[in-house]
């Protein structure tokens, strides 16, 4: 079997390396992907212009590829609820050595205290600040995430589980993906298409062309994104770690 | 491009993934996979990809190992292979 | 060694596509052959950031800066030196990477760490059950079974 294994990869690799002979030469800008395709550099001379975000990155992903984005979200809200529906009705009628209840470490718990405010802060502002710097929901949300996991680590998880209980969690995740999807049902609602931007300048206060509504929306739904992902990588933490049962972490 | 650099961080990459496949204490090879994702990171920062490698920095080497290591820990350490 | 004729040779343009196309083997290798779950779990992440750096690598332009443009430029729209209407400034594309791979490879790597997570806790449904990691053990074990366990 490792056998057949290996000459299938073999054959799959000799084939691969013999088509990249054909590919263009390493950092081209005369490449198919480069120079033909004129989606991309209308990205790059438009962005500014037409939604007034000077990071293009974050104005592809939260504008003009919205639809993925929100799908993206979906996605990691359900692998949240497959963990938690694999490893919930767990037997137990057998045990593994569990770690001994002993007091948190000194050193690791007085580090801890000093570092997961400026995590925090740090996350919140890489996702405000995701339209000049590289950034953006997802970033903010992974790291707002590992400083609860952080916490969790230093002080147990029951006192963890006390600030984000599993419940909440869930609650919160399911407010960031609404908050998405309430974007899109509100342009619905005001007459043009699910998530286009630029007509919810006449809601907003203060707010006078099409450009600057565009940007802010982008704001609120990357805050969205960012609720969604602390809450499920946490929750995915929680259960793993302890196998569904939630007692006693790491 | 930099050459040198980019063929010193290949290298490192190739040889990081050998050697996360072929420990038999599996904490040692999630600790790897860790510094295999770290490496990615540098490779697509000089790439002027920094949002990806952002991304890759935080979940690679913060979130992916994590789980990883809390799997570990509920299983078993010692791989026959 | 000069780097700058180094850099000019043919094969110096494609090798990085050869390191890709090595590290993705080397995945997929691991994918098919190991006998550990969790080997099989790191070959598979491993062959997906393989593809992931291949993709990103086609955005990559020579003398480019990264896709977010230059706060001057953005100071310039909003505040014109003279006259009243802001001109949309000229902006060149081949200054900038493109952005277009970088985005959807943000939602690879998502993608990528929720499949990690669910299968790192079917993983640990298994050992529960079965008491191994082992492939080969666990397919006895299932068979030995044969469906009158739990």
């Amino acid at each position: 079997m490792k056998f057949l294994g290996l000459i299938a990869v073999l054959i799959t690799g000799g084939l691969m390396l013999l088509a990249s002979n054909d590919f263009p030469d390493w950092a081209d800008s005369e490449s198919p992907a480069n120079n033909k395709a004129d989606l991309s550099q209308k990205y790059v001379t438009d962005t500014l212009e037409l939604t007034e975000v000077p990071n293009m990155v974050t104005a592809v992903l939260a504008d003009y590829r919205g639809f993925d984005t929100m799908f993206e979200t979906v996605v990691i809200f359900v692998a949240g609820i497959a963990i938690i529906a694999v490893l919930r009705p767990v037997n137990h009628d057998y045990s593994l050595p569990q770690p001994d209840d002993e007091d948190p470490d000194l050193i690791v718990l007085m580090t801890c205290r000093l570092l997961i405010p400026v995590i925090q802060l740090f996350a919140l502002y890489v996702v405000a600040h995701g339209h000049h710097s590289p950034g953006g929901g997802f970033q903010g949300g992974v790291m707002l995430g590992a400083s609860f996991i952080l916490y969790a680590l230093a002080y147990g998880l029951p006192k963890a589980l006390v600030r984000l209980s599993e419940k909440r969690a869930i609650t919160l995740a399911v407010i960031g993906i609404l908050i998405y999807a309430g974007f899109g049902l509100a342009t619905q609602f005001l007459g043009r298409n699910f998530l286009d931007y630029g007509v919810l300048y006449k809601i907003m206060p203060g707010v006078e062309t099409e450009a600057w509504a565009r940007s802010h929306s982008m704001l609120g739904v990357e805050i969205g994104v960012a609720f969604t992902v602390t809450a499920i990588m946490f929750a995915i933490y929680a259960n793993l770690s302890t196998r569904g049962r939630l007692d006693r972490g790491l | 491009m930099i050459l040198a650099f980019d063929i010193i961080t290949l290298i490192f990459l190739v040889v990081t993934a050998l050697i996360a496949l072929r420990v038999k204490d599996l904490l040692a090879a999630s600790m790897v996979f860790g510094i295999y994702s770290f490496l990615i990171c540098l490779l697509w920062a000089q790439m002027n990809a920094v949002d990806v490698a952002f991304t890759e920095a935080a979940v690679g080497a913060g979130v992916s190992a994590v789980f990883m290591i809390a799997t570990v820990f509920q299983t078993t350490r010692r791989s026959k292979d | 060694m000069n780097t700058a004729l180094l850099a000019d040779l043919e094969v110096a343009q494609h090798i990085n596509y050869w390191v890709y196309i090595v590290l993705m083997m080397i995945g997929l290798y691991a994918m098919v052959s190991k006998n550990n779950l969790i080997k099989k779990l790191i070959g598979m992440s491993i062959f997906q950031t393989a593809i992931i750096l291949f993709y990103v690598s086609i955005g990559v332009k020579k003398d480019a800066s990264i896709p977010i443009l230059d706060h001057h430029i953005v100071h310039e729209y909003h505040h014109p030196k003279d006259g009243s209407t802001p001109v949309p400034p000229k902006i060149e594309p081949d200054d900038y990477a493109n952005p277009l791979p970088h985005v959807l490879m943000l939602t690879a790597i998502v993608v990528g760490v929720s499949t990690l997570g669910v299968a790192l806790s079917i993983t640990q449904r298994i050992y529960a059950e079965y008491d191994s990691l082992e492939e080969d053990e666990i397919i006895v074990k299932v068979k030995d079974y044969g469906g009158h366990h739990g």
